[in-house]
């Protein structure tokens, strides 16, 4: 890997575990903390808007760093227009977030407003960043399937890491509990949201049935016998090198053979 | 269409078999009917039926079994009715992910919700970028389609797409904007329009009913209740599919020329990833191997040049060929590939459980007859070793042209 050395700041955010409810550090934000610790070193800033005295906010920190920045709003706040505010005049290069919280709304939409509110460029779910060289970073994105996309962009710009980058390393006790969180007081401004959307405890989702939609008894009996596909073409009595043409038609057709 | 009488042996046995699918729909009729004085009238023509020997039958159990000596044309599909939306006063705009360039289930869940919410004044409207595949979209319940084609947006070009996506929310002013909420691209492009139109969206959401609207929060184990934004990242089975009626698929353009905006992010292209790195249950593509593969060197091979994913049956696994974790159905993995190429397997329904959500199941085989064979969208009969060794020199033919292209 060739870069010059980066200026990054990693979002952090307080994760819940999926089946205590516990506070813990966020699975996606740790993966990012990860990428900015390669990318940056001891040079990775952490920045955080919220309680500053959160106990899980030392996860991070037990990653290998000496400080974050947390800053502090009350529960109910939007923390969009605190963490702008702050980025624009930090001079970073590259800001990375996870792609969804894993308390409160979690809607995934910080990163896209972020990027908006500083007219950066934005990558969704940056799996590595390949190199950076003259202002241009070459990046790898993660697709669905296991597959990667090369995407050239300008610096400074916003990045979201998903599932697919390499997994975070553990955090350890120690430099957890000698790290600092450095607190700044910044104006508060309340989320409209809350006034008239109410969370509540995720009911489980219906089932989905098979419906069979048949008015006559004959179209039961058909919807109850047929099979589930009705079959397709089947090549008999032909040589080996036609059977494969028609297969590899079938191949281009779906644009699987890359 | 000629009015020779010909005799069709296969609709009359049809006509003659009650229980048969198509038998309502070969029934003669007016064999009776009421007279104007209210008495019952019998065409004592109509009654009979032509049967198997060739003579006219008449069935006296009272059992209908007409069927004519004329051949009756069986229009198997019954037409939908056509839901026609002339004046809409208002539009749900729909994008749909459209994953190699046909409508996903995930797109059809969406469209169904959109037609609920148009209910009978409002029109579909379904925004496709670039070339598609897809035949079916009147009955997936679209009633306009905007086709944005052009070089600018083939690929991953997802800031021109706002662009145009913002010209339609110029000219159209929809009343609601649905994009699935799928990595698959409808996640990512909804969010960006949200930021850019400065809406804030309901995402993750699995009921849309009277305006309000109920998504998953956080990490899933929180509902977030609100009205209905006018942006909605819907889950997949958010609704049912359309599927009582017939849409126009009127297509509609964009007005006026697209500014064109300077690109920030370049696309260098996809990167070769290693097929055999890829996880099993994510795998695009696989070539999976049983107990009909004579010569396993050449199916390592074959998975090579074809850059897919290798899967084994259980035989296969058990016999030593393949290792353990590679085995597809009940006890090995459940796979979710797009097309998955079965050589020598015989689709035991161990093995088809497995491969339930595959999208195109391409069998070879010796045995016509076998259950993978009727699994699957295209099947070729023959011995797996040649059809493979033709199969490898094709496709390493067509990546040598490739590269003369190149050159
Ligand atoms: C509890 C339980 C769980 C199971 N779970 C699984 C599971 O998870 N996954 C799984 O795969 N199986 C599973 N099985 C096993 C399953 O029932 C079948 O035995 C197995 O899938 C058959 O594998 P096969 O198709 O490779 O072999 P066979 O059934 O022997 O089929 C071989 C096929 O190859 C064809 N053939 C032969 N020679 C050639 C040739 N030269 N060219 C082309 N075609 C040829 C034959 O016509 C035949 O169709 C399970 C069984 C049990 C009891
Ligand atoms: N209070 C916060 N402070 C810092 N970063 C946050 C905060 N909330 C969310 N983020 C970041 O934004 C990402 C997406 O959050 P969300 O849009 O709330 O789903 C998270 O993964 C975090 O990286």
């Amino acid at each position: 890997m060739s870069h010059d050395p980066l200026n990054v700041i990693t979002l952090v955010s307080v994760g819940a575990h999926p089946v205590t409810g516990r506070a813990r550090r966020a699975e996606q934000d740790a993966r990012a903390v990860d990428l900015g610790l390669s990318l940056a070193g001891k040079e990775l800033h952490l920045l955080h808007a919220g309680d500053p005295q959160a106990e899980a906010l030392r996860a991070y920190l037990g990653m290998g760093l000496a400080e974050m920045t947390v800053l502090q709003q009350p529960p109910q706040a939007d923390v969009l227009p605190a963490l702008g505010n702050y980025l624009r005049h930090a001079g970073a290069q590259l800001v990375l977030t996870g792609s969804q919280a894993e308390t409160g709304e979690g809607s995934g939409m910080l990163p896209y407003l972020l990027a908006e509110q500083l007219d950066w460029p934005l990558i969704v779910g940056l799996a590595e960043v390949e190199s950076v060289t003259g202002g241009v970073a070459q990046v790898l994105q993660a697709l669905p399937r296991g597959q990667r996309r090369r995407l050239q962009v300008r610096l400074p710009f916003v990045a979201s890491v998903d599932n697919a980058a390499p997994e975070a390393r553990q955090s350890a006790f120690g430099p957890a509990r000698r790290g600092q969180l450095q607190q700044q007081e910044v104006a508060v401004v309340e989320d409209a949201l809350l006034e008239e959307a109410q969370l509540q405890p995720a009911r489980p989702r219906p089932k989905r049935l098979k419906v069979i939609k048949a008015k006559t008894g004959a179209e039961r009996m058909k919807a109850a016998t047929a099979k589930a596909s009705a079959g397709g073409q089947v090549l008999t009595d032909m040589t080996p090198e036609q059977g494969a043409e028609a297969i590899f038609a079938l191949l281009r057709g779906e644009d699987v053979l890359r | 269409m000629s009015d020779i009488i010909r005799r069709d042996p296969r609709s009359e046995w049809i006509a003659r078999n009650r229980l048969h699918p198509l038998h309502a729909s070969l029934q003669a009729l007016g064999a009776s009917w009421v007279g104007p004085s209210g008495l019952i009238r019998k065409n004592p023509h109509a009654v009979a039926f032509v049967g198997p020997n060739g003579l006219k039958r008449i069935d006296r159990s009272g059992a209908q079994q007409g069927g004519g000596g004329k051949r009756a044309s069986i229009s198997a599909a019954a037409q939908l009715p056509l839901h026609i939306i002339e004046q809409p006063s208002f539009h749900i705009v729909v994008v749909p992910d459209m994953v190699g360039g046909r409508l996903s289930s995930h797109d059809k869940d969406l469209l169904g919700l959109a037609s609920m919410l148009a209910g009978s004044e409002g029109a579909v409207v379904a925004v496709v970028f670039g070339e598609h595949k897809e035949s079916a979209f009147d009955t997936a319940g679209v009633d306009r389609l905007l086709h944005i084609q052009g070089e600018a947006f083939v690929g991953y070009t997802p800031e021109q797409r706002i662009m145009a996506l913002r010209a339609v929310d110029d000219q159209l002013a929809p009343r609601h904007w649905l994009f699935p909420d799928s990595r698959t691209g409808g996640g990512e492009l909804g969010r960006r329009l949200a930021a850019k139109l400065g809406e804030r969206p309901a995402t993750r959401v699995w009921q849309v009913a009277d305006g309000q609207c109920i998504g998953r929060a956080g990490a899933g184990q929180q509902d977030l209740a609100r009205r209905a934004p006018r942006l909605i990242l819907a889950a997949a089975e958010c609704a049912d599919p359309v599927g009582e009626t017939r849409h126009e698929v009127r297509a509609i353009e964009l007005e006026g020329t697209l500014a064109h905006s300077l690109t920030r992010i370049d696309n260098l292209g996809a990167v070769a990833v290693d097929p055999a790195l890829t996880p099993m249950a994510e795998a695009e593509f696989i070539l999976s191997g049983g107990n009909g593969v004579r010569d396993w060197e050449l199916f390592h091979q074959a998975a090579e040049v074809l850059g897919a994913t290798e899967g084994a049956s259980r035989v296969a696994v058990d016999d030593g060929f393949m290792p353990r974790d590679r085995q597809v159905g009940a006890t090995g993995t459940w796979v979710t590939a797009r097309v998955y190429l079965a050589v020598g397997i015989s689709g035991a329904v161990q093995h088809l459980q497995g491969i339930a959500t595959c999208d195109k199941v391409v069998a070879i085989n010796k045995d016509p007859g076998c259950d993978m064979v009727k699994r699957a969208d295209l099947a070729v009969i023959g011995d797996s070793t040649a059809i493979l060794q033709a199969l490898i020199e094709r496709v390493s033919e067509y990546r040598q042209g490739d590269l003369r292209d190149v050159a």
